[in-house]
């Protein structure tokens, strides 16, 4: 016990009296942790934005489309499919209301659109304009936080009347309430009658702030209905617990509602969180890999300097080594004292190194906010445990061959 | 490294006469030890055939010219070694037989290292260098402090305790070592040349600290081919090619 604060003694002596030296060293083990916490760091980032797209898309709807959003080898069976139409959804709810313990809760015609939009003053382009119903409110993952979504009675009626994002809210009506304004949709006056919460990009390239919901009915009076890929049906399940049998419940509806016969194949997709995730998953994971496999190599250069190093301190004071064995040293507390060395510089540039790591993300943030980086505090831990680690397998060769000098040739030793 | 004999000067006039202690018990007993060591093609007989026994209250000088075998012998006695053949029991416990880790306490508890070079640590002060052997006794900072500082006091060095080695005289520094080879209470006190890089007039004066120590009641072992320090021991033994030429009293 004794042993160890002595050996820590030694070693902070030992990095005080070579202080450049000591430094040096280190530097490789900064830029190795450094390198190691931020690819993790970005491996971080990059998961919890996606986590966070995802969450976008809703975990309790199904989407109804003529593609699937991940497989694209079977091209040619895709293209040609009968194009989903909004009145899909009209027969599907139909179907839905007639099944008893329906699994789906509702589903909601969306035709997207790109457009611009504009006021008397400001105007923003590259918006995506949705037509759907009244109904779409209950699938929203962002809050409507000023005003309301459109009504029944709005949405029946084909009322120009719009719900916008934060980003659009921001771009026509800085500073000031959006609800009750008139904005300019294809030449055609809008109310504005609701604002939504911000809820950021989608795996950082478009962002559902820079949305506008107007009723379907007239989207599709000034814009014409988008057919090959622009209609997809949304429907909200009960119970995401259940998803599967949900997804089964939805097929059979569809067919129907497709008018397929037996043993044709569905001519459409369903689409869902859930699939999308497992298919980048192994993407991500490999990324991860290679990412920390390259930046481990820059720490196995560090290590191999915390190897050099110690066995230099070790030639260096073979006498001191044979005087302290003289003196009842056992081989444990030298071999103790230059892996405690060793790991000294090693946590010591480990600490540098995710500095500078806190550092650089917060640069990162400030001036590329579109790149995700997130130190987390379990990253931190991890770094330390890892500074840790290649201290002591760098140390070890050299202080076990410290440890296991002879007395006699090592007090003999010029 | 030993220079050769010279003419030694006539011995200095002891200042009074010189107390024998009776014999204590038996502390070290080495029978027919032997030591090789194999260079090659080469077989070398650092030891051929040693038989010694050493008692507490003993002040012992091992004299002998250089290849005579005192370094090994006295690495053996150190336990720093371990005969490759023979018996070598200290305090009743066979030393042959034992592991590094045991050699390591042995080292630790019973025998204090007195080194021609002094074998400081440059960046300790005086008092954590007289700590060391209670570090590895494993004894708690209070009293290892509090032990360190009377070692000091007791070679007269009470009031140099946070001098580093290189503030120190070669006479203080050797004082330091002999501080730090007492702190554990070893049974024997083994010094190799302690006077070999000092001059004259300090070698006098730790000859008389040698002095003192052997009348304070410590067993002392001297290492040494100088007539003049082995002249001080009650009882002198003589190597030469790795046998005992001549055991008699000083």
């Amino acid at each position: 016990m004794y042993e160890l604060t002595e050996a820590f003694r030694i070693a902070l002596a030992q990095i005080g009296a070579h202080k450049m030296r000591s430094a040096l060293t280190a530097l490789g083990v900064i830029i190795g942790i450094t390198a190691v916490t931020l690819m993790g760091a970005a491996i971080h980032g990059m998961d919890v934005s996606f986590e966070r797209s995802l969450d976008l898309l809703g975990n309790d709807v199904l989407y109804v489309n003529k593609w699937p959003w991940t497989n694209m080898v079977d091209w040619w069976n895709f293209v040609n499919r009968p194009p989903i139409l909004p009145e899909n959804a009209a027969r599907l709810n139909k179907i839905i209301a007639a099944t008893p313990h329906s699994l789906l809760e509702v589903s909601v015609p969306v035709c997207v659109y790109g457009v611009s939009v504009k006021t008397g003053t400001h105007q923003a382009s590259g918006v995506f304009l949705d037509g759907t119903t009244y109904a779409y409110a209950r699938l929203l993952t962002a809050d409507v936080v000023e005003g309301r979504f459109f009504t029944p009675e709005e949405s029946d009626g084909g009322r120009q009347v719009g719900v916008i994002g934060a980003d659009v809210a921001d771009t026509l009506f800085p500073g000031q309430p959006a609800v009750g304004q008139s904005m300019m949709l294809g030449g055609q006056p809008y109310r504005v009658v609701g604002v939504l919460s911000r809820q950021g990009p989608f795996l950082g390239r478009f962002s559902y702030d820079n949305q506008i919901f107007v009723t379907i009915a007239s989207a599709r009076k000034y814009f014409g209905t988008p057919r090959n890929g622009g209609t997809e049906v949304r429907v909200k399940v009960r119970d995401p617990a259940r998803m599967d049998d949900a997804v089964d419940e939805l097929i059979g509806a569809m067919r129907r509602v497709r008018g397929q016969l037996p043993g044709e194949r569905d001519n459409f997709t369903i689409n869902q969180q859930q699939a999308f995730k497992s298919q980048l998953d192994p993407v991500k994971r490999v990324i991860a890999l290679v990412g920390l496999f390259i930046t481990g190599l820059a720490l196995s250069v560090g290590a191999i300097g915390i190897m050099n190093i110690t066995f230099v301190s070790v030639k260096e004071r073979t006498r001191e080594i044979g005087t302290r064995k003289a003196l009842g040293a056992r081989r444990r507390t030298i071999l103790l004292q230059f892996l405690i060395e060793a790991v000294s510089i090693c946590v010591a540039g480990g600490l540098a190194g995710v500095a500078v790591t806190f550092g650089l993300s917060l640069f990162i943030a400030k001036s590329l906010p579109n790149l995700p980086v997130d130190l987390s505090f379990a990253l931190i831990a991890i770094s330390m445990l890892v500074s840790v680690v290649t201290g002591v397998l760098a140390g070890f060769a050299p202080a076990l061959g410290a440890s296991r000098l002879d007395p006699v040739d090592a007090l003999r030793y010029e | 490294m030993n220079p050769p004999p010279e003419a030694s000067p006539p011995p200095a006039a002891l200042p009074r006469p010189r107390p024998i202690r009776p014999p204590g018990p038996l502390v070290i007993a080495i029978d027919d030890v032997a030591k090789l060591y194999v260079m090659g093609e080469e077989t070398i007989h650092a030891l051929r055939s040693v038989s010694l026994r050493i008692h507490r209250n003993e002040y012992l000088a091992i004299m002998g010219p250089s290849g005579s075998g005192k370094s090994t012998l006295m690495n053996m006695l150190g336990c720093l070694d371990t005969p490759t053949s023979g018996r070598y029991e200290f305090n009743g416990r066979n030393v042959a037989a034992m592991d590094d880790d045991e050699l390591a306490a042995i080292r630790n508890r019973e025998i204090g290292f007195v080194f021609q070079t002094f074998n400081l640590l440059p960046r300790s002060n005086a008092l954590r260098n007289v700590e060391l052997p209670l570090i590895y006794a494993g004894l708690p900072p209070e009293e290892r402090r509090e032990r360190a500082r009377q070692a000091l006091a007791d070679v007269g060095l009470g009031n140099r305790l946070d001098h580093k080695p290189a503030e120190l005289s070669g006479g203080q520094r050797q004082r330091v070592a002999i501080a730090r080879a007492l702190v554990n209470r070893p049974s024997i006190l083994l010094a190799d040349e302690p006077t070999g890089n000092l001059d004259s007039q300090t070698g006098v004066e730790i000859m008389a600290l040698f002095e003192e120590l052997y009348e304070r009641g410590n067993t002392l072992i001297v290492v040494t081919h100088e007539e003049d320090v082995a002249r001080h021991a009650r009882r002198i033994v003589r190597l030469r090619d790795g046998l005992i030429a001549s055991d008699e009293p000083a």
